[in-house]
């Protein structure tokens, strides 16, 4: 190994200091807290101080040289980078919605928390180990390269194109609502404040900008996300909540039974003024529904993310930047153990988060009592005031039935804390997380887009003999410009957090899922093969989509393959199609078939010479 | 052409990688196709079901990864292919 430098020495000892630092911010806020700071110039703080530091590191990380701009150098280490690749991974739909999700899905929803993990298995044994020994700069590098041909390189970047727009535009927005609230500022100022934020992070350094900083944004959130959690399971009586919460878990059973699981017809709702958007429970938080469809939707649904995962540009591309084949794959590990910190926790949130609202002895339960003491709770008037939780007495008896209280899904982890009467700079803390989520996802899907068109289609295909200055200005206005369309489009709101991003993962899986991983494992995987595999599997995706997605077309879904899961349709026309036609034409010459050799074994140089 | 040092670490490889497979599709499908029926089982106080979704395949997928790396690393090292000491890139 080449001459450590001193800065990668010293990573651990800076970065404890960070966290020092932060949890120090955390604590001297708590103190002005009790000297009478208001929550909003608490939530103004956070916000401001966590973005601040992320600049800096930004600035800090600035680069004039190709390999840092690309690849961070090539030399982060194994542990930092599957705490980058957390931040990278963990969205602010995964931050702010899941344990909301969790709370109103139950079972079925908790498909994504097997979904969004178990596709690093997949990354690991198929993908990363081997993309990291051919040392390409972007995902379509490596099909450029492996299958040959501007076009299959074209193809590769289309899917990444379309997969990461979708995705960053999810979390462009997400970015937007918090700094708006947080900020108290409208939500399309929130949105450009956010994309400033975001820019400030990636502009001048590229992925080593953005692996510092994620690195930094990945400590804030997952100290945000479990310092509520074990607060409030402390203040239960549960020392380790995911260990001694079965009890619980029986408890919320119980008390469905007892008060009812009813779903309202979308009839009475809309007589009641039910603010769109907002729902009551009416899904079991344990039971497992029955049937084999049932069954089904929820393997379908985890299947389409653990394979998109493993298809995901913005995600591959974190393990380009290890020191070794070896640390690629090792690192892969630190980034699953570093995401299920977060995931084994949501579910935990959404039980306190229930058992506070449902249980009669619990100080804060709220279903059962007289819907005029329920109104004069303060967290409950402050979140209906922006009309993020809603009573309606609908058998008209004066106490609230569990199909009478409303909420928002995000309100599950935003208004937790209030609920359990945690004091306002766990709000602010929070704020803080899911800003961080969000900005970090962003980053890295802006980067994998920017590093894309510039590498692959401006420096590949139009100019080859294009200078350094000249490759990483085109990289850093295209930055600018696709987060300013990405935040524009944002802007409009066009779709909800979640359904944007499950169809990224959908996208993914369909065009790039078999050509990478076939180039990689079957040395018969021709040019042609790939290209039909892609094409295939993006236009029969998008094709799905459109017919069954309920804004376009709206039929009956084949098999219960929704619009969350075109990708199984996607994925498996792309696999058909790439293995035809790779059979149907004239194996790859020797020179492919030495690099697939070189490929995969993780000793020697790398395949790519840049 | 791969020599058959390539080939015989190649063959390895992908042995780990099918073992890994199967162990991830048990862990991330199969569990959940008997969802229903497990889920009357009890396991530290919760239904099996439920909580293979919220924890068990989560820690089954960590466990994996760590496992399948170190035989990795085994393969490549007995075959004299690993890049851990390697001076340079």
């Amino acid at each position: 190994m080449a001459q450590k430098s001193k800065f990668i020495q010293d990573l651990p000892k800076i970065y404890g200091i960070y966290t020092l630092g932060f949890l120090g911010f955390f604590a001297l806020m708590a103190f002005f807290e009790t000297q009478g700071m208001g929550a909003k110039t608490i939530g103004i703080l956070f916000v401001s101080f966590t973005i601040l530091i992320y600049a800096i590191i930004g600035w800090l990380s600035r680069t004039a040289q190709v390999e840092a701009y690309y690849l961070a150098g090539r030399q982060v280490p194994t542990v930092f980078n599957g705490m980058a690749t957390a931040a990278d991974w963990m969205s602010g739909a995964s931050f702010v919605a899941m344990a909301g999700g969790i709370y109103f899905g139950g079972y079925t929803y908790m498909a994504f928390l097997v979904g969004w993990t178990g596709g690093y298995v997949l990354v690991s044994s198929l993908m990363a180990p081997y993309l990291r020994k051919f040392g390409c700069y972007t995902v379509p590098d490596f099909i450029g390269t492996r299958y040959g041909g501007n076009f299959s390189r074209f193809c590769a970047v289309l899917v990444l194109l379309i997969a990461s727009f979708t995705y960053v535009t999810a979390q462009i927005n997400a970015t937007g609502t918090i700094a708006s609230r947080a900020l108290a500022v409208p939500f399309e100022v929130g949105v450009w404040v956010g994309l400033v934020s975001i820019l400030l992070c990636s502009m001048l350094g590229g992925m080593r900008s953005v692996t510092w900083s994620q690195v930094a944004q990945y400590i804030v959130l997952i100290i945000a996300y479990l310092i509520p959690v074990f607060w409030m399971s402390w203040k239960l009586g549960h020392i380790f909540p995911h260990i001694s919460m079965g009890g619980t878990v029986e408890k919320i059973a119980a008390l469905e039974a007892q008060f009812g699981l009813i779903k309202n017809s979308p009839d009475v709702l809309k007589a009641a003024g039910v603010p769109a958007g907002l729902s009551s429970m009416s899904t079991p938080h344990s039971g497992v529904p029955v049937g084999a469809m049932a069954a089904w939707k929820y393997i379908s649904l985890a299947l389409c993310m653990m394979i998109g995962t493993a298809s995901l540009p913005h995600i591959l591309m974190r393990y380009f930047t290890t020191p070794s084949v070896t640390s690629a794959r090792r690192s892969v590990g630190w980034s699953l153990f570093f995401i299920f910190l977060l995931y084994f926790s949501a579910p935990m949130l959404a039980t306190l988060s229930k058992i506070q609202l449902l249980d009669p002895t619990l100080p804060t339960a709220i279903i059962g009592k007289k819907i005029v003491d329920v109104q004069a709770i303060e967290w409950v008037k402050n979140w209906s005031a922006v009309k993020q939780v809603f009573i309606a007495d609908l058998n008209k008896d004066g106490i609230l039935q569990l199909n009478e209280w409303f909420m928002r899904d995000d309100v599950v982890v935003l208004a937790t804390p209030e609920v359990a009467g945690l004091p306002y700079v766990i709000s602010g803390l929070v704020a803080a997380g899911g800003l961080a989520a969000a900005m970090s996802t962003a980053d890295g899907l802006l980067l994998a887009i920017a590093n894309a068109i510039s590498h692959d289609i401006y420096y590949k295909m139009i100019d080859p003999k294009a200078s350094v200055v000249a490759r990483l200005t085109v990289a850093r206005a295209l930055l600018v410009v696709i987060g300013a369309a990405a935040a524009y489009i944002a802007a409009m709101r066009l779709t909800g957090i979640l359904g944007a991003v499950a169809w990224a993962f959908d996208f993914a899986m369909s065009g790039l899922f078999w050509p990478l991983v076939l180039g990689i494992w079957w040395k018969r995987a021709t040019r042609s093969g790939a290209i039909a595999g892609m094409l295939g599997g993006l236009i029969s995706g998008t094709w799905y989509l459109i017919y069954v997605g309920p804004t376009f077309m709206n039929q009956t879904p084949w098999l219960g393959i929704d619009n969350l899961r075109f990708g199984i349709i996607g994925a498996s026309v792309s696999l058909v199609a790439m293995v035809v036609v790779s059979l149907l034409t004239k194996p790859e010459g020797a020179a492919i078939q030495q690099m697939v050799d070189d490929l995969r074994i993780p000793s020697g140089k790398t395949i790519i010479k840049h | 052409m791969a020599s058959p040092k390539q080939e015989a670490h190649w063959a390895a490889t992908r042995s780990l990688m099918i073992i890994t497979m199967l162990l991830w599709f048990f862990f991330g499908t199969v569990v959940f196709a008997f969802g229903e029926q497990i889920n009357h089982i009890k396991f530290l106080g919760y239904p099996l079901a439920y909580y293979m979704t919220a924890q068990g395949s989560l820690i089954a997928f960590v466990v994996m990864i760590f496992w399948s790396n170190n035989r990795q690393e085994k393969i490549d090292n007995e075959f004299g292919f690993s890049d851990v000491d390697r001076e340079d890139d």
